[in-house]
C-alpha cells in the first residue's frame, strides 16, 4: 500500500504532498477506523463450519461405515455410482489405482480419495459443506461420519467396524499424502526456468 | 472446468433420482434454454434504413444494449457446476464487459440480499467483527485492473486440442476487470491481526460454502475484497455483492460470495486445494498452493474461425498478462517460432493485469504458423507446449500457459494449433 502511494505521489510530481490516505492508513494514521460491529457468539457460530487436519472443529458424534452404507445408498449413489465409480458429469470417488501416484503421465487414471485425497478430514469437511448437492447441509453429525466412514472403508482406508468420530477420524493417516509439495514457483519470483 | 460440466440438464436428470428436484423447479428448464440458444444462434439479420441519414433514428431507453449486429455470447450456458468462456475472439482493447467475464461456478450462483450479506472475520484477531457490505463501502477504496483466470483455463487445449478451437474454447477462462474495493490490509488493521495468524480461510456464500486456504501475506500485500467491477456493483456470477480478489492468483481462490474470513496458524485443507487445484507431477508428486498464475499470450486476431481475405496487411491483435507483475515484452513469430519480433504494446503496463499487443503483419499468401511469447518483469518467458510438457507431464491439471499458435493456410483459412 505505501509503496503503492509512494509511486503515485512520485509520478505526479508532488514528493512533499502526503497523500490524503495517510491519514488513515498511514502509520501515523488511527490504524482502526471504528467500522462495522463486534461479531457475536450466534454471529459466527452460524457459520463456523471449517475442520483442520489435526481435528480441530470437527463436532461432536460418530458413524460407521455400517450406518454409512445406506445413507450412501440413498444420498449419494445416484450420482456417485452404486461402488463410487462416478456417473459423468459427477465424479468417481472410489476404487482409483493404488501404489502408483503417476498422474502426470495420463489425466486418464482416476484420482480418487483413496490414491489422491491428502486428508482425511477434508471428507468430514466437504460433505458438510457441500454434499447432497441439492439439499447441502442437510446430514447430521451422525451422518457425515458414518459415510465418511464407508468411502474409508471402501477404500481400505479404515476397517469396516471402526466408530468415526472428532479423535478417530483425525487420527487417519491418507495413502497419498507424502506425494504433495510445496509450490516451488514460488520464492524465486519467476524467473527464466519453467517449473 | 475443473471437472466434467454438470448441466441444468443433468442435474434435474441426477436430483429427480435423488428426489431432491423439488428445489430445483424454479429454475429454468433445460429445454427453455435450449430453445434461448437456439433463438440467439438463428436471429435474422438486422434490418436497417438503406440511409440512416434521411430519418430520425430511435429514442433513448432506460439500458443500452449492443448493436443488433453485434452478438458476443458466452459459451456454454445452463451450468450449475461448470464453466461459461468469455468469447475472447469478440473482445479488443484489455477490460472485459461485465457482461462476457467467464465464470466458474460450483454449486449455481446465489441470488444474495445485499442488505442481509455480511462479512465475519474472526479466529487469530484481537476483534472478531461483522462488517455489513455497507460498511465494508466506507473504507477508502482503491481501483485497480486486474485480470482473473481460472487455473483450469486451457485444459481442452492441452489435452484434446483440435484445429477447430476458437480463441474462447482455447483460453476463454481469463477475463480482465477494473476492480473496486476496500485493501484486505485495511480490514487486517480494523480487525487487529494477532502476530502469529499465517493462514486465512475464505468462504463463499453458495451453495457449497466454496472455501479456500489463504497466506496472510498475500492479504496484506494486494489482496481486496471488491464491491464493484467495472464502475457498477459485481455481477451476481462474479461474487455479488462482494468477493475476494488476489491480483494474479488463481482465479479459484477470488472467493465470490464472500461471507467470511478465518485466521489462523495453518492451511484448512479443503477439498479445493487438495482434491482439486492440485497439479500431478512427473516423479509421483502434485504441487499444492500453486497460486500464482505464469505468464501467457494469446493471439485473437487471426483466430479460428475467421479467413483472411487476400494476402496484405493485417493486425495480429492479442493479450498477454502475468500473476507475478508486468508483462514487459511480447514477441510474435509468424513463421512457427523460427524467427520473433517484438510486437507493439497498445496499453498501460499495470502489474496483474492484461495488456493488449498488436504486430502488423504482411501475409504474402503462403502456409503461415502465427505464435506469441509473452515475457514478465521477472524475466519469466512463456514456454512452448513441448516444454511444458517435459516438465508437469502430459496428465497434471492445472496452469497451462503453454505458448499458442494459430495456422493460416493458404486459402486464409485460421485453425488453431497447439504443439508449440
Amino acid at each position: 500500500m505505501r509503496r503503492w502511494i509512494f509511486l503515485l505521489a512520485a509520478v505526479a510530481g508532488t514528493s512533499c504532498r502526503v497523500d490524503s490516505r495517510d491519514d488513515y492508513l498511514g502509520d501515523k494514521g488511527p490504524g482502526q477506523l471504528g467500522i462495522g460491529h463486534a461479531a457475536t457468539n450466534e454471529e459466527i457460530a452460524a457459520e463456523n463450519f471449517d475442520v483442520l487436519p489435526n481435528g480441530t472443529g470437527l463436532p461432536a458424534g460418530s458413524g460407521t461405515a455400517e450406518q454409512g452404507a445406506p445413507i450412501y445408498a440413498a444420498q449419494c449413489a445416484s450420482c456417485h455410482g452404486e461402488n463410487g465409480e462416478g456417473k459423468p458429469p459427477y465424479p468417481q470417488l472410489l476404487g482409483g489405482p493404488r501404489n502408483t501416484f503417476d498422474f502426470a503421465s495420463d489425466y486418464k487414471i482416476p484420482r480418487t480419495i483413496g490414491n489422491y485425497w491428502p486428508y482425511a478430514t477434508t471428507l468430514y469437511d466437504y460433505i458438510h459443506r457441500a454434499m447432497p448437492l441439492t439439499t447441502p447441509g442437510s446430514l447430521t453429525a451422525d451422518q457425515t461420519y458414518a459415510v465418511t466412514a464407508y468411502l474409508l472403508a471402501r477404500e481400505g482406508i479404515l476397517a469396516p467396524g471402526q466408530v468415526l468420530d472428532a479423535k478417530s477420524l483425525a487420527a487417519v493417516q491418507m495413502p497419498a499424502r507424502a506425494h504433495f509439495v510445496e509450490d516451488d514457483r514460488r520464492g524465486t519470483v519467476g524467473g527464466a526456468k519453467v517449473r | 472446468m475443473d471437472e466434467k460440466p454438470l448441466t441444468r440438464r443433468s442435474l434435474i436428470a441426477g436430483a429427480a433420482v435423488a428426489a431432491g428436484g423439488a428445489l430445483l423447479s424454479n429454475l429454468p428448464s433445460a429445454d427453455a434454454q435450449q430453445v434461448a440458444n437456439q433463438a440467439v444462434a438463428a436471429l435474422p439479420p438486422p434490418v436497417v434504413p438503406a440511409d440512416p441519414t434521411k430519418g430520425p433514428g430511435g429514442p433513448t431507453t432506460a439500458v443500452g444494449s449492443r448493436s443488433a449486429f453485434v452478438n458476443p455470447t458466452r459459451a456454454p450456458v445452463g451450468e450449475i457446476t461448470g464453466t461459461t468462456l468469455t468469447p475472447l475472439h469478440a473482445l479488443t482493447g484489455t477490460i472485459t464487459p461485465s457482461d462476457l467475464h467467464f465464470a466458474r461456478i460450483h454449486a449455481g450462483i446465489p441470488a444474495i440480499d445485499p442488505e442481509k450479506h455480511t462479512l465475519i472475520i474472526h479466529g487469530l484477531v484481537d476483534r472478531p467483527t461483522t462488517f455489513t457490505v455497507a460498511d465494508l463501502k466506507r473504507f477508502p477504496s482503491v481501483t485497480r485492473p486486474h485480470f482473473v483466470e481460472c487455473a483450469g483455463n486451457g485444459r481442452s487445449a492441452y489435452r484434446t486440442p483440435k484445429p477447430e478451437m476458437t480463441p474462447q474454447q482455447v483460453d476463454g477462462m481469463i477475463a480482465n476487470s477494473e476492480w473496486t474495493g476496500v485493501p484486505l490490509s485495511a480490514l487486517f488493521r480494523e480487525v487487529g491481526v494477532k502476530r502469529e495468524a499465517s493462514w486465512f480461510l475464505a468462504e463463499g456464500g453458495d451453495a457449497c460454502l466454496m472455501a479456500r486456504s489463504i497466506p496472510v501475506s498475500k492479504g496484506k500485500d494486494d489482496a481486496l475484497i471488491a464491491w464493484a467491477q467495472n464502475g457498477e456493483p459485481i455481477r451476481p456470477e462474479q461474487g455479488f455483492p462482494i468477493r475476494l480478489l488476489l491480483p494474479g492468483w488463481e482465479g479459484n481462490t477470488n472467493v465470490k460470495w464472500l461471507r467470511r474470513m478465518k485466521l489462523g496458524t495453518e492451511p484448512f485443507m479443503t477439498r479445493w486445494e487438495t482434491a482439486k487445484y492440485t497439479d500431478p507431477l512427473p516423479g509421483g508428486k502434485a504441487r499444492i498452493f500453486s497460486f500464482e498464475m505464469d505468464a501467457k499470450s494469446i493471439i485473437t486476431s487471426p483466430a479460428f474461425p475467421e479467413r483472411l481475405s487476400k494476402p496484405g496487411w493485417w493486425p495480429v491483435s492479442g493479450m498477454a498478462w502475468s500473476g507475478r507483475g508486468r508483462i514487459t515484452r511480447v514477441d510474435v513469430s509468424t513463421d512457427g517460432g523460427k524467427t520473433w519480433v517484438e510486437a507493439e504494446l497498445l496499453t498501460a503496463l499495470t502489474p496483474k493485469a492484461v495488456v493488449r499487443f498488436q504486430h502488423m503483419w504482411q501475409w504474402k499468401g503462403n502456409d503461415s504458423l502465427l505464435m506469441s511469447r509473452a515475457v514478465d518483469e521477472t524475466g519469466y518467458v512463456q514456454p512452448s507446449m513441448a516444454q511444458l510438457k517435459a516438465v508437469r507431464g502430459p496428465g497434471t491439471d492445472y496452469h497451462f500457459n503453454a505458448i499458442r499458435g494459430w495456422r493460416v493456410a493458404r486459402d486464409g483459412a485460421v485453425t488453431f494449433e497447439a504443439n508449440t
